[in-house]
């Protein structure tokens, strides 16, 4: 009798109240000021999680058993450029570390130079933004010693990692680059190296060869790849777009502790 | 009729702060939803221990040729079904979950985390309040722990039978709505906050017992996961009880407050 048309009705009624919502819920999604609002909680995140996170409290260091056999790549697995081809040719014997930018004393470092550095070991858990962890080796100089040994001008409050890799092939300029930063109490804690070697063998290039940032206690976009150059910066509001990072830049948290 | 003016106000059946946590729950955890399955969507694989096993995820939903097209699949331990319009593949989409049920409804994890992770918050202060204020008022002892005798197994069989027969005794709770608000309040909610810090690098590295509880950060992910699917199915039964127990009565009791039953010898 009616039930048919009726039920028809009520699929068809619900089906546009469902369209409704959704597009009602994509025009809150893209409205600035909500965006904004939303963004407020990271600035929360962050005082908790230093709250409750001693600057020293080290990430979980796992045992070599624990490694993962398919440690995955993610990024860029190969920059592209005939810049990075040729130093990849190389074994990077031709490739320096610049540390720069709020220092005393600037640095220009070949990968013998790094690994003559005090250097760190840790077997340790790489969570990735996306929701998958691999457990990985890393051997690297520490950045505390490089910074110490450059010697940072008090001014300076972040570290910013730039990379050889431009994983926005479609942004112009620097905006496509990758580049990350952190700050000193990140800079400064003990896990936290610049990785040349990964579960004992040198970083393979999917990995960020030649040297690659560890930043243990936060998310895996963090841990920049392919590092070219080092600054260190009172603010960053003037590199790409300004967050402070590739992801960052396109809304991603800038502090990624969770 | 007694004269309005002289009786008491009576005490509502649900007091101002359990109606208003409760709506507001209900919306937050309706975004905590939608995001988190818009986060999930970045990876649509679960793994248990700390690390991902990639070739052998327990839980993954994907998108595989077939014939001229794709189709959606979602694979459970050994078992492998064709979900295509709902996982794996929706709307010629590769995508976990489909669009009307992610928030953002595109494909954005940047987005998706931010309303959850504002949302968690929201939801972390409002259960709070709820808790603080359900031992200060007694309301837990009062209305939520079953007394002994609700819980002998002829009493719970009895019940169990008039909700198969969906017959209620208005008034006050039954055992079995208390076992399952119990159950919601003082297990699921709080597993899906510890699960969720489970996941975090710096809580994990703070306090190390966080994902050490589940076994492993993939382990954490899994049971957030499993909670939020089973409070779903909390709210899904929630529901359905509420229409099939005078809804109108009920949902008007949960916004105004309604009238507390009067039950005999007792003095409130």
């Amino acid at each position: 009798m009616t039930s048919i048309p009726r039920r028809g009705l009520l699929a068809g009624a619900g089906s546009a109240l469902l369209g409704l919502t959704l597009a009602g819920c994509d025009q809150i999604t893209r409205n600035p000021s909500i965006r904004a609002t939303l963004a407020e909680a990271e600035g929360l995140t962050k005082a908790a999680q230093r709250l409750i996170l001693s600057p020293t409290a080290l990430a979980r260091e796992f045992a070599p058993a624990d490694i993962s056999p398919d440690f995955r790549a993610n990024g860029s697995l190969r920059p592209a450029g005939v810049a990075y081809r040729d130093l990849a040719a190389g074994q990077f014997a031709d490739w320096r570390l610049q540390i720069g930018g709020l220092v005393d004393r600037p640095l220009s470092l070949s990968l013998d130079d790094l690994r003559a550095r005090p250097a760190r070991t840790q077997i340790t858990r790489h969570d990735c933004v996306e929701g998958w962890s691999s457990i990985g080796q890393w051997t690297g100089a520490r950045l505390s010693a490089l910074l110490e040994a450059a010697g940072l001008q008090p001014q300076a409050r972040f570290i910013v990692f730039h990379c050889a890799d431009r994983l926005d092939t479609f942004a112009k300029g620097d905006r496509g680059l990758y580049y990350e930063s952190i700050d000193l109490v990140d800079a400064f804690h003990e896990q936290t190296i610049l990785a040349y070697e990964m579960n004992g063998q040198v970083l393979p290039v999917k990995h960020g060869a030649p040297l690659r940032l560890r930043v243990e206690r936060q998310l895996g976009y963090k841990h920049a790849k392919y590092v070219m150059r080092i600054e260190a910066v009172e603010s960053f509001a003037h590199i790409a777009g300004g967050q402070g990072g590739f992801w960052e830049d396109r809304g991603y948290e800038w502090y990624a502790g969770i | 009729m007694d004269d309005l003016n002289t009786r008491p106000r009576p005490r509502p059946r649900h007091s101002l702060l359990v109606r208003l946590t409760h709506w507001i729950n209900a919306l937050v955890l309706l975004v905590l939803l939608a995001s988190g399955l818009q986060i999930f969507n970045a990876h649509p694989a679960l793994y248990w221990g700390q690390a991902s096993t990639f070739a052998k995820p327990w839980v993954a939903m994907t998108a595989e040729p077939r014939g001229d097209g794709l189709a959606g699949y979602t694979q459970v331990g050994a078992l492998k079904v064709e979900t295509t319009g709902l996982l794996g593949l929706s709307n010629g989409e590769r995508r976990g979950f489909p669009a009307w049920a992610t928030l953002p409804s595109y494909r954005s994890l940047a987005e998706g985390r931010r309303w959850h992770f504002f949302f968690a918050w929201l939801f972390v202060i409002n259960g709070l309040a709820y808790l603080a204020w359900g031992l200060v008022s007694r309301h837990f002892s009062r209305n939520l722990f079953p007394h002994s005798a609700e819980l002998r197994p002829r009493s719970l069989w009895a019940e169990i039978k008039d909700h198969a027969r969906l017959r209620f005794h208005h008034g006050r709770y039954n055992a079995l709505q208390k076992l399952a608000y119990l159950t919601v309040v003082f297990v699921l909610l709080p597993l899906m906050v510890l699960s969720g810090l489970g996941m975090s690098p710096g809580v994990n590295a703070a306090w190390p017992w966080t994902f050490e509880l589940f076994g492993g950060r993939q382990s954490a992910r899994t049971i957030h996961f499993l909670s939020a699917l089973s409070l779903v199915a909390f709210v899904l039964i929630h529901v359905a009880m509420v229409l099939v127990s005078g809804p109108l009565r009920q949902l008007r009791a949960m916004i105004t407050g309604g009238e507390a039953p009067h039950v005999r010898g007792e003095t409130r």
